[in-house]
């Protein structure tokens, strides 16, 4: 038998303020940047922000400073440039609310084939999102969001007993935020596949926590005598072993979406990878010990 | 138990079998298959415009430009009416309202007669009619179906294989053209209005004389600017473009046109593209219906001598002398065209014009080139994951992780032949389901494995262990899934097409991956403890 991890007997919930401190850094800054998401001040993709973005393959290296010059020297502003993880290949955007699409895209693509020849390009895609339909996804992800809140609370409800769902619920907004606020930090793209990943990382990481839970309860039916602290350390470090394995293998999964899976699924499989880390720690460090706090420790949290 | 265990491979085999045979489609055996086969299973995995390429397009329906042009029609209707009964009146149309001078009851009784559509708004003065709320709603949404259809007959013409036109909310119309070459000219050929007009030319007023021959492009606002105010009330200026051949200069000239269209091209009926002898260029040919027809003789004989612009969206493309009284209904339109330009405007003109101006909404356009790289790079990330995964569960569980790893192939056939039987469509962002699914799809087996290991530390048999592993691993299992499945679910409701496509093969994975674990690993530990009793589990 192959073990990452053998028997422990960590402490788990005797670190919990500790815990609670790094998660109510992490909670706070992605609360700040979804405040900042809404009010338009993040960097928001172009699907949210409403704008175009032209998607360009160089046959040979393009540097950017000549793309800027170029740009610029036409007169066009407010136009971000971005290279992108594929070779030879460049975004250029402009977060532009324009009532008339159609125009940005011809005239970008027509200043690189006019100012850099010898370098043939490609239009590998164009996305003109006009405000309407901006405004349209951004109200559908917060849909999306509240909606799957809404459901994982539903069934959280409905499986378990209100403390867990507390727990579980608290950690799952834990997660998302803390995504969402490491992004941000990032300077990353807020966009629609960020939602998408985070959707799923509120669904992933509820696996763990489940997993968590669904021994704490376990054990908890048996041990009466036992203070409950002890009964949820000893829960945790009975399964520490599975939930830390299964996460590892949706992040090897995660791996290989990021490094080889192209430059629209980047940043994508990179909220996956820190999601799958911050939901295992959460199920941990956050779940367990509010299930613990929750209407007092010490207690019997089953009865007979 | 041993015809339990034989039942449940039979079941695996059979779904295995199912998914290869809707999986074929996707090899190089197809051309293989006999034709019933072809007949019944026509394709295999659809792939999504993000990894085909093409153009995702959303329209809007300017539906109070549709009420406008209403108005703007029934005005000389009106007009029409009341000069038949003796009235005079001034009737126009001013944006969704008509106004009628001067306010009597006479004219008031006559048009209210006719014209139950209207509502009368204000009668100080004038009369000023609006048509009712419920005119408006219906022309709105006449508007809409209407220039759907019209958009699916320009689709059409101009050839692209499996069209998606479909009508979305109330005012929109979402268009899908997979694999298309040329997007910039299919959006121009949709989004054209096509309204083809033929105005007369006013050269009897004196403002006419005064216009300057040609102007440059960027003079023209500034031209526009000098005789504002002096342009008479029923007139306008539109302006040709020309293209000097040899130094490729533009130049605009401009006419004074009257206003009221002599003739509109909803009285065509056909168009085509020929080719000018004289100078091999393409004009555009056109004939009118026999009432147009015979509107088209009137006019021509009428105005004999004069100048007839011929007018489409608003730009004027060319301004011909009538020479005599054209009978038959034949017209052509010369402008500086290219043959391709020449062809798209037969066709536009052919499927008739659209009720309204619509505006572009949205467009993603993904060049071929980016999808076959999506393609290469979703494949290669799923090869990948599947290596490693592979790799650290036979590692980390030895045979049982083989157990586990037969499991996730049989898994990922099965839902591969999912997405093609239920006819779902593979987007870039449902590979990544597909990846995510592959890491998924072992924490089921993950999870018993730990609690078979558990069970056997605590002293179990090997059979006893597995039995009560899989007992106790079930509800935790079903647990984790459906957590999953809730947020797949929103993301279905709310998410735009690739998203869709995530959710699906997210959703379909994981619910396949109750079956191959729950049946298919299960049984395979059966079949081996049936065999023999093992002393020792290899996890």
């Amino acid at each position: 038998m192959i073990e990452l991890i053998r028997k422990t007997d960590i402490d788990f919930m005797g670190k919990k303020y500790i815990a609670f401190a790094i998660s109510g850094v992490l909670t706070l800054i992605g609360l700040f940047a979804t405040v900042q998401v809404g009010r338009g001040a993040a960097n928001l993709g172009i699907d949210f922000a409403g704008g175009t973005a032209v998607q360009i393959k160089f046959e040979k290296q393009a540097s950017l400073d000549s793309i800027r010059g170029l740009i610029s020297q036409a007169g066009l502003k407010d136009v971000e440039l971005q290279e992108l993880p594929t070779e030879n290949k460049i975004l250029i955007m402009v977060k532009k609310e324009e009532e008339r699409l159609g125009g940005f895209s011809d005239k970008i693509v027509g200043l690189l084939e006019k100012g850099l020849p010898g370098n043939r390009i490609t239009v590998d895609s164009v996305s003109e999102i006009g405000p309407k339909v901006g405004k349209k996804l951004r109200v559908d992800a917060l849909w999306a969001v509240l909606a799957s809140a809404a459901g994982i609370l539903i069934y959280v409800g409905w499986r378990f007993q209100f403390r867990f769902s507390v727990g579980a619920t608290v950690a799952t907004f834990h997660d998302v935020f803390a995504v969402m606020g490491i992004f941000y930090l990032m300077g990353r793209e807020i966009n629609l596949i960020l939602v998408t990943a985070l959707l799923t990382i509120a669904g992933y990481s509820l696996t763990d926590t489940v997993v968590v839970f669904d021994r704490i309860r376990e054990n908890l039916r048996f041990a009466l005598k036992e203070p409950v602290e002890k009964v949820i350390n000893r829960s945790i470090n009975e399964v520490l072993s599975r939930t830390i394995v299964t996460s590892l293998t949706v992040f090897l999964s995660s791996l290989a979406l990021f490094f080889t899976g192209g430059e629209v699924l980047h940043d994508f499989a990179l909220a996956m990878l820190i999601g799958i880390i911050i939901g295992t720690y959460s199920s941990v460090f956050v779940a367990s010990p509010i299930v613990l706090l929750w209407g007092g420790s010490g207690k019997p949290l089953v009865k007979k | 138990m041993k015809k339990d265990v034989r039942l449940r491979f039979s079941l695996i085999a059979l779904s295995a079998a199912l998914a290869l045979f809707y999986l074929i489609p996707n090899t190089p055996l197809y051309d293989y298959m006999p034709q019933t086969y072809k007949n019944t299973v026509t394709r295999g995995i659809t792939l999504g415009l993000d990894l085909q390429g093409g153009l995702h397009l959303v329209f809007e329906v300017e539906g109070n430009r549709a009420v406008e042009i209403t108005a703007e029609r029934r005005a000389p209707a009106i007009k029409k009416l009341l000069e038949g009964k003796k009235l005079s009146a001034d009737v126009k149309a001013e944006g969704a309202t008509i106004v009628i001078t001067p306010a009597s009851d006479e004219i008031r009784r006559a048009v209210e007669a006719d014209y139950k559509e209207f509502e009368l708004k204000n009668s100080s003065g004038r009369l000023v009619y609006a048509l009712s709320s419920k005119e408006i709603k219906w022309i709105k949404d006449n508007a809409v179906d209407q220039a759907l259809e019209t958009i699916r007959n320009r689709v059409d013409a101009f050839g692209v294989a499996e069209p998606v036109i479909q009508r979305q909310g109330e005012n929109e119309i979402v268009v899908q053209l997979p694999g298309i070459k040329d997007p910039k000219r299919a959006i121009e050929l949709i989004g054209k209005t096509a309204q083809l007009e033929f105005k007369l030319v006013d050269d009897e007023s004196p403002l006419a004389a005064e216009l300057p021959g040609s102007v440059k492009p960027e003079e023209e606002a500034e031209m526009l600017k000098k005789f504002e105010g002096r342009i008479p009330e029923d007139d306008v200026i539109f302006f040709e473009r020309t293209v000097n051949k040899n130094s490729d200069e533009v130049f605009k000239r401009p006419f004074l046109l009257k206003k009221q269209s002599l003739l509109t091209g909803d009285l065509l009926s056909e168009a085509g593209v020929s080719i000018d002898n004289r100078f091999n260029e393409p004009y555009v040919s056109i004939k009118f219906n026999p009432e147009g027809a015979r509107l088209f003789e009137e006019v021509t004989g009428k105005y004999v001598k004069r100048r007839m612009a011929i007018i489409l969206d608003n730009s004027l493309y060319s301004a011909p002398v009538i020479q005599e009284k054209i009978s038959g209904g034949s017209a052509q339109i010369t402008g500086t065209f290219t043959m391709n330009e020449a062809r798209d405007l037969s066709i536009v003109l052919r499927a008739g014009s659209l009720p309204a101006p619509v505006k572009m909404l949205q467009n993603i356009t993904v060049g071929p080139s980016l999808g076959r790289d999506s393609i290469t790079a979703g494949s290669r990330a799923a090869l990948l994951a599947l290596l490693l995964v592979s790799g650290f569960m036979i590692f980390y569980y030895r045979f049982s992780g083989v157990i586990a790893v037969s499991a996730l192939v049989l898994n990922i056939l099965l839902l591969l032949g999912a997405i093609a039987a239920l006819k779902a469509t593979l987007t870039l962002p449902g590979i990544a389901g597909v990846v995510l699914a592959i890491g998924m799809a072992v924490d089921t087996n993950v999870l018993m494995f730990e609690r078979i290991r558990e069970e056997l530390r605590a002293g179990k048999t090997a059979r006893a262990a597995v039995d009560s592993g899989y007992d106790k691993a079930f509800y935790t299992i079903v647990d984790s899934h459906v957590t999953t499945l809730i947020t797949a679910a929103v993301l279905f409701q709310f998410g735009t097409g690739p998203i869709k496509g995530f959710a699906v093969t997210l959703s379909l994975g994981v619910t396949i991956n109750l079956f191959t674990s729950l049946i298919g690993t299960k049984s395979i530990f059966d079949f081996l403890n049936s065999r023999k009793e093992v002393k020792e589990l290899s996890i």
